[in-house]
């Protein structure tokens, strides 16, 4: 299956990433080899083989909800792009129309 | 140079019990080593010296009061720079997190500061961990110590060069597909990936939930299970810690007996793409392992040929799901946010700026495999295939008690040669994949220099879950046997392999560590 220059412009934009044109050419044929290399696992698990999601088996695990330490907000917000009044400042979230 | 520097992590722990040095003495001269060769290797994005002789000086005020310290107390460390530390800026080799100085510390390097271990700097790595070379890295190339001109591998190049380079006797490493075992293997130093859970993932920036495996790196065995040691055990800040005694991985180094231990040898992991030099050394381990007492068994794994594929799935669908926490709101780089973008354009804006084309391929592959109409073909079937691949490893432990298989199947290439071919990159982590999908204990241990380019190879030896014990039985078996045969460490040999060292002061270093170590 050929993974179309359209298609990584799609997938890119799925995963919010603004690719020029020029690394749009660049990716596209490698991505369509690496995928065309790695689509025989599909061949190989029958219907009967159950999957593995996680190498060791885990089961939820219950503990008592106490209080315990943890970061400051001025911690939390030491790393932040920019930060206002004590919060995490972030472009508008609504288009111009809202 | 100086000798401290060519000592073993044991070594100068016992020298600065009985007081012939101090931990500042130690630490000083491994910040002197740093200085004088880190423009050749360039193996560190950061170094701390205050706060390493900071911390040295703690140890060794500790000690003066008579405080009871742990084996690897005022020994130097260098840290991945995966693993979130107060003390220095950690990048993950992003530029998307150029700077960010993380308000905790993850509990391996908690556990480290806890052992009083000096932590001289954070090492080079691909970015995001992705890569087999350390070339993905947004910072810097790191070259190998045994030839300048080759990769170090990775993406745990960084620390894998500062052991080789006698920066640091211990380095922490992560191990998603090989990241800690495949640059041992070509830097010739040792590196293992515990099993999976026996070290905590907390504080670790995540690249696949399901295989990052934190561990140690070291030049020699013994070293490598004092820092296992170290930093293993359950956290219950990871959900996937395993609740059980960290295995008794001293004691097995220590004991480095393989009488009556029946070693599987994978036959899948031989043929073509395999460097006749890796193979030859690899059989001639296995016969000094058989003249040791260890019964030699063949194991076919046929499943571990769709390992790449299934991994090269399963990977980035965890990678573009974890990774979308780099939004350009909480942390990293953020571009373009003038008043007019909305959150989704500066975001992407900001991603594409942050992320390199490694990070770019498996964000968008995993995007892909994970996509409606793609899911079963793709990532179900990748799911099944780790099934198929346990049941091998269930099948193969059932006929031996460890496995063994060279690490990877080339020495180090050059740097440049695979960067434009990502599938020749990801062929490099083969013999390593299979242990990170099914979760069990892995080790590389260096088994000689391979007689077709005079550079080191990697002997790999995979134990079942928990069983990590079992890797340092055997590898440090092997070590003793190959380095009585040699008359020393592999390390000494450094100084024949540096043909074509450029800087002069590199080679003049070797030659004199080289003249030490043999005298």
């Amino acid at each position: 299956m050929a993974l179309s220059a359209q298609e990584v412009e799609r997938l890119a934009k799925l995963a919010r990433i603004d690719l020029t044109p020029e690394e749009l050419e660049r990716l596209a044929p490698q991505l369509d080899l690496i995928i065309s290399s790695v689509a025989t696992v599909s061949e190989v698990a029958g219907e009967d083989v159950g999957v593995t999601t996680h190498a060791v088996e885990l089961s939820n695990v219950f503990r008592d909800d106490v209080v315990g330490s943890s970061l400051s907000s001025e911690a939390a917000l030491s790393g932040a792009p920019v930060a206002e009044d004590g919060r995490f400042r972030v472009p508008r979230i609504l288009g111009e129309e809202s | 140079m100086n000798d401290l520097v060519t000592m073993t992590a044991s070594q100068l722990s016992a020298l600065m019990a009985s007081g012939q040095t101090s931990a500042r003495e130690v630490t000083e001269a491994h910040l002197a080593q740093i200085a004088a060769i880190e423009a050749d290797v360039a193996a560190f994005l950061s170094v701390d010296s205050a706060g390493a002789r900071r911390q040295a000086d703690a140890v060794d005020a500790r000690r003066a009061a008579g405080d009871a310290l742990g084996p690897l107390a005022g020994v130097p460390i260098a840290v991945k720079d995966i693993f979130a530390y107060r003390g220095l800026p950690t990048t993950c080799g992003s530029k998307m997190l150029d700077g960010w100085m993380s308000p905790y510390d993850a509990t391996v390097v908690k556990r480290t500061l806890d052992a009083g271990m000096v932590v001289v700097g954070k090492t080079n790595m691909d970015e995001f961990a992705m890569g087999s070379s350390t070339e993905n890295s947004g910072y810097q190339t790191t070259h190998n110590p045994w030839d300048l001109d080759r990769v170090p591998g990775g993406s745990g190049g960084g620390s894998a060069a500062a052991l080789a380079a006698f920066e640091a006797p211990l380095a922490l490493g992560t191990d998603t597909g090989g990241s800690i075992r495949q640059p041992a293997s070509v830097t010739g130093t040792v590196g293992v990936k515990p099993t999976y859970g026996g070290n905590s993932r907390y504080g670790v920036v995540a690249m696949a939930s399901s295989l990052d495996t934190p561990g140690p790196c070291a030049r020699t065995v013994l070293d490598a299970a004092l820092l296992h040691e170290a930093i293993s055990g359950w956290d219950p800040m990871d959900s996937t810690s395993i609740n059980r005694p960290v295995p008794p991985v001293v004691e097995a180094a220590r004991r480095a007996d393989v009488k009556g231990l029946r070693l599987g040898v994978v036959k899948e992991f031989a043929g073509e793409g395999y460097q006749p030099g890796v193979m030859r050394r690899f059989e001639e381990a296995l016969v000094a392992l058989e003249g040791m007492g260890a019964q030699l068994v063949e194991v076919s794994c046929p499943h571990f040929a769709y390992a790449l594929g299934a991994y090269y799935l399963i990977m980035p669908s965890e990678v573009s799901s974890n990774l979308a926490r780099f939004d350009a709101m909480r942390y990293g780089v953020r571009v373009g946010d003038d008043g007019a973008r909305d959150v989704e354009e500066v975001t992407a804006l900001s991603r594409e700026a942050g992320f390199g084309d490694e990070v770019k391929r498996r964000i968008i592959i995993g995007t892909y495999a994970l996509s409606a109409g793609y899911y079963d073909a793709y990532y179900g079937s990748a799911q099944k295939v780790r099934t198929l691949i346990k049941r091998d490893f269930e099948a193969a432990f059932a006929q031996a008690d460890a496995l063994v298989s060279p690490t990877s199947p080339t020495t180090a290439w050059r740097l440049g040669e695979r960067v434009d071919d990502p599938l020749a990159m990801y062929r490099a982590d083969l013999c390593t994949i299979p242990s990170n999908l099914a979760g069990n204990a892995a080790i590389s241990v260096p088994c000689g220099l391979s007689p077709d380019d005079d550079l080191p190879v990697g002997f790999q030896i995979m134990a079942p879950p928990l069983a990590d014990d079992r890797l340092y039985l055997v590898a440090a078996a092997l070590e003793g046997a190959l380095d009585d045969a040699r008359g020393g460490p592999l390390l000494a040999k450094l100084r024949s392999s540096v043909t074509g060292v450029k800087q002069p002061t590199l080679a003049r270093q070797i030659l004199d560590l080289a003249k030490e170590v043999e005298a």
